[in-house]
C-alpha cells in the first residue's frame, strides 16, 4: 500500500508551460490516456490496486462494475483535487483528498445499492474499500495536486482504463476457467465449454476461484506484457 | 554402449553452434550427459570436482523411491481386492496395480519434461535433471485414480510456476511435486479428497460396511478406533499401527508403507543425498506435537476424539513419513544452515500435527506444513547466519 508522493517539481513545470494554448488532444495529453494502458500501468507497473485485483475478479460483471465505480471516482476525484489544488494546504492534503474520495465512494455505493442491489452485496465491502485503492490516492498525490482541470481528468480516465482491462482479463480467465461460463446480468450464462467436455470428465477449476490463482494470473499477465515490451524490464 | 557413443558423437555437429538443429542443443545436451560422463571442464576458478554430479544425485532419489513404488503398485491391487472381497493372486494385484500406476508415470514425465525441454529451447540453457526426481514423486502422492489429465495440468502448472518462473532448476521456493498436489488438492478436491478416491472398487460390489477411507479421515471421526478398511473392525490399536506401518491402507499411491519409505531413507541417508537433520527434526517435531495433542486432548477438546489418537500412531498414518523423507529433505527448497535444517525440519514436523489435527479439512497437513516451510526456509537461514554473525563479533570484542 503506498502511495507516491511527488508533488512539487511538477507543479512549477505546469504552471510554466501553460501559457501557450494547447489542443486538447495534444500528444502530451494523449499519452495521458494511453500511457497508463501500457507502459505506465497501475497494476502491472506500479502494482498498485492489488487488493481489488485479488478480491473481485472472480466474476466478469463484479469486475465491470467495480471498474466503473473507480472510472467514476477517478475521473471526478483527480477533477475536483486539480480544480482545489491551490487552496488545498499542503500539510493537510492527504485528509482533504481522503474526504473528496471518501464522498464519491458513498455516492457510489448508495447509487450501486439503489439500482444494482444483487451486485452491491457480492461487492460488499470492496466498493468501500475503493477509498483506500492506492491507484486512486496515487493520482491524487502525483497528479491531479500539481496538474490543470483537464489533464487531471484525461489522467483520471486513463489510470482508470489501465485498471479495468486488467481486472477484467483476470476475471475473464477466471470466471471461464472456475465456473466454465461467463454469467452477464439481463442475458444470463454464456457457457464457453460444452457440455461434452463435462461428460468427458471435464471439472471446473476450484482454485480458480480462490484468490491466489487471481495473483498467479496477474502475475502472469505481468509475464506476457514485460516479454513484449521489453523496456519494462528492470536490471538488477 | 559403444554404439550409443557413436551415434551421438556423430550427430554432434548437427546441434552444435551453426548447425541445422542448433535450437535443439539443450536436448541433445541433457542426452548425452545422461548417457555418458560429459566432458565438460570447468571454465572459471578452482572447484573440487566429484563425480557426483546432479544427474548421480537426482538418479539415487529415484532408486530410493523405488520401493515405495513397487510397493504402492502392488497396495493399490491388494486395496482393490480387498474391497471387492475377491480372491486374486499377487501377480493379478501387481498388474492391477500397473494398469493404475504406469499412465500417472507416464503423463508424469511425459508432461513435466516436455514444458522443461521447451523453456530450456526458448531460454537456450541447457536441461536440469531437477524434475527427474519430481516427475517420480508425483504420480506417487497422488490417488491412483486421479484423471490424468489433472495431472497433466497440475504438473505443467507445478513446472511453469514452482520452479521455470523462479529460474528453473535449482532456484525454485516451492518443492515442485508438492506444488503440483496442492494445485489437484484445490483446484478438484473431490477427486483428491473424501472416500471415493482412494480406493478402486469399479467391477464389481464392495463388500457391506466398506468405506474406502483413509486411516487419517477415519481417525478424524473416530478417534483411534479405526476400522478397516474393508469393515472389519481391528483388533487393538496396534494392530492397526502394523498395518499402516507395512503400508496395507488405502491412500496415495506412494505413501501408505512406512516400511519402504525407512527403507527409501536408508539410502538416501546412507549416500548423504538427503540431511538427516530435517528428517529426525521432521518426525520429533511431529512427536511432540502429537504427543502434546495427546496430553492435553482429554481435557481441552474430550469431545475431539482425533486429538486422542496416541502419537506414534500419528506418524505412521497419512503422508506424514513420505513428505519428510522425500519432500522435506529437497535440498533446493529445504533451509541450508545445518543448525537452520534443524528448525525446520522440526517445525514442519509441528507444523503438519497442528495443520492436520486442529483443521480437519485439511487432513493431509503435512503437504501445506512443507509448502508452508519452504516459504519459510531463507527466513531461518538469514537468522541462523546473523546469529552466527553476531556471535563472532562478541568474541571479537572480548578478546
Amino acid at each position: 500500500m503506498s502511495t507516491e508522493t511527488a508533488v512539487a517539481p511538477e507543479k512549477k513545470e505546469v504552471v510554466k508551460e501553460a501559457v501557450p494554448k494547447e489542443p486538447l488532444f495534444s500528444a502530451k495529453n494523449k499519452k495521458l490516456l494511453t500511457d497508463p494502458l501500457d507502459d505506465d500501468n497501475p497494476i502491472t507497473v506500479q502494482v498498485l490496486g492489488i487488493c481489488s485485483a485479488l478480491a473481485i475478479t472472480v466474476q466478469v460483471q463484479q469486475a465491470v462494475v467495480m471498474c466503473l465505480s473507480v472510472l467514476f471516482v477517478m475521473l471526478f476525484g483527480n477533477m475536483i483535487i486539480s480544480l482545489m489544488r491551490d487552496v488545498i494546504p499542503s500539510r493537510i492534503r492527504i485528509i482533504v483528498q481522503l474526504v473528496v474520495v471518501a464522498s464519491l465512494v458513498i455516492l457510489v455505493d448508495q447509487i450501486l445499492k439503489a439500482f444494482l442491489p444483487d451486485i452491491a452485496e457480492k461487492l460488499s465491502v470492496f466498493i468501500g474499500l475503493i477509498i483506500t485503492n492506492c491507484i486512486i490516492m496515487g493520482r491524487f498525490e502525483a497528479f491531479a495536486m500539481g496538474n490543470k482541470l483537464w489533464p487531471s481528468a484525461l489522467d483520471g480516465i486513463g489510470n482508470a482504463i489501465g485498471y479495468a482491462w486488467i481486472l477484467v482479463a483476470v476475471a475473464i480467465v477466471r470466471e471461464i476457467f472456475g465456473s466454465g461460463a461467463i454469467s452477464f446480468p439481463g442475458i444470463g450464462q454464456i457457457k464457453f465449454l460444452p457440455a461434452s467436455f463435462y461428460d468427458a470428465g471435464y471439472m471446473n477449476n476450484n482454485l480458480m476461484i480462490l484468490p491466489p490463482m487471481a495473483l498467479i494470473t496477474v502475475g502472469i499477465i505481468i509475464w506476457i506484457q514485460r516479454s513484449k515490451n521489453q523496456k519494462l524490464i528492470e536490471e538488477n | 554402449m559403444k554404439f550409443v557413443e557413436n551415434l551421438l558423437d556423430n550427430v554432434k555437429p548437427i546441434f552444435d553452434k551453426g548447425g541445422k538443429l542448433e535450437k535443439l542443443y539443450p536436448m541433445y545436451d541433457a542426452l548425452e550427459t545422461f548417457a555418458f560422463v560429459p566432458d565438460h571442464t570447468t571454465k572459471k576458478g578452482a572447484h573440487i570436482r566429484d563425480s557426483i554430479d546432479m544427474k548421480r544425485t537426482m538418479f539415487l532419489v529415484i532408486v530410493a523411491l523405488i520401493p515405495c513404488l513397487l510397493f504402492g503398485i502392488y497396495n493399490t491391487g491388494y486395496q482393490h481386492y480387498l474391497a471387492l472381497q475377491e480372491e486374486a493372486s499377487f501377480i493379478d494385484m501387481v498388474l492391477f496395480g500397473l494398469w493404475k500406476a504406469l499412465p500417472l508415470i507416464i503423463v508424469s514425465y511425459g508432461v513435466g519434461l516436455g514444458v522443461e525441454f521447451i523453456f530450456c529451447i526458448i531460454k537456450g540453457h541447457s536441461i536440469q535433471e531437477g524434475f527427474l526426481v519430481s516427475g517420480m514423486l508425483i504420480p506417487l502422492i497422488m490417488p491412483m485414480d486421479v484423471p490424468l489429465w489433472m495431472v497433466a495440468i497440475a504438473t505443467a502448472f507445478a513446472v511453469l510456476i514452482a520452479k521455470e518462473v523462479f529460474g528453473g532448476t535449482g532456484m525454485n521456493i516451492l518443492n515442485v511435486a508438492l506444488t503440483a498436489r496442492a494445485f489437484l488438492f484445490f483446484a478438484y478436491p473431490t477427486m483428491m479428497s473424501g472416500n471415493k478416491v482412494w480406493v478402486n472398487a469399479e467391477g464389481g460390489t464392495v463388500v457391506d460396511g466398506y468405506t474406502g477411507e483413509t486411516l487419517l479421515s477415519q481417525a478424524i471421526t473416530q478417534g483411534a478406533n479405526f476400522y478397516n478398511t474393508a469393515g472389519v473392525q481391528y483388533a487393538s490399536v496396534s494392530e492397526s499401527f502394523m498395518d499402516s506401518f507395512l503400508g496395507f491402507i488405502p491412500g496415495s499411491i506412494g505413501e501408505t508403507s512406512v516400511l519402504a519409505i525407512l527403507i527409501g531413507a536408508a539410502i538416501l541417508l546412507w549416500t548423504g543425498v538427503a540431511s538427516w537433520r530435517i528428517i529426525i527434526s521432521g518426525i520429533a517435531g511431529g512427536a511432540v506435537m502429537g504427543l502434546i495433542f495427546n496430553l492435553v486432548g482429554p481435557e481441552v477438546a474430550p469431545e475431539n476424539l482425533y486429538l486422542q489418537v496416541p502419537w506414534w500412531h500419528q506418524l505412521v498414518i497419512g503422508g506424514f513419513m513420505f513428505g519428510v523423507v522425500f519432500m522435506a529433505t529437497d535440498p533446493v527448497s529445504a533451509a541450508q544452515t545445518e543448525k537452520g535444517k534443524l528448525i525446520y525440519g522440526f517445525l514442519i514436523g509441528i507444523a503438519a500435527m497442528i495443520i492436520r489435527i486442529v483443521n480437519p479439512a485439511y487432513p493431509e497437513g503435512i503437504m501445506l506444513a512443507i509448502l508452508f516451510m519452504n516459504v519459510m526456509a531463507p527466513t531461518i537461514d538469514h537468522y541462523v547466519i546473523q546469529g552466527n554473525i553476531n556471535k563472532r563479533l562478541k568474541r571479537l570484542k572480548t578478546a
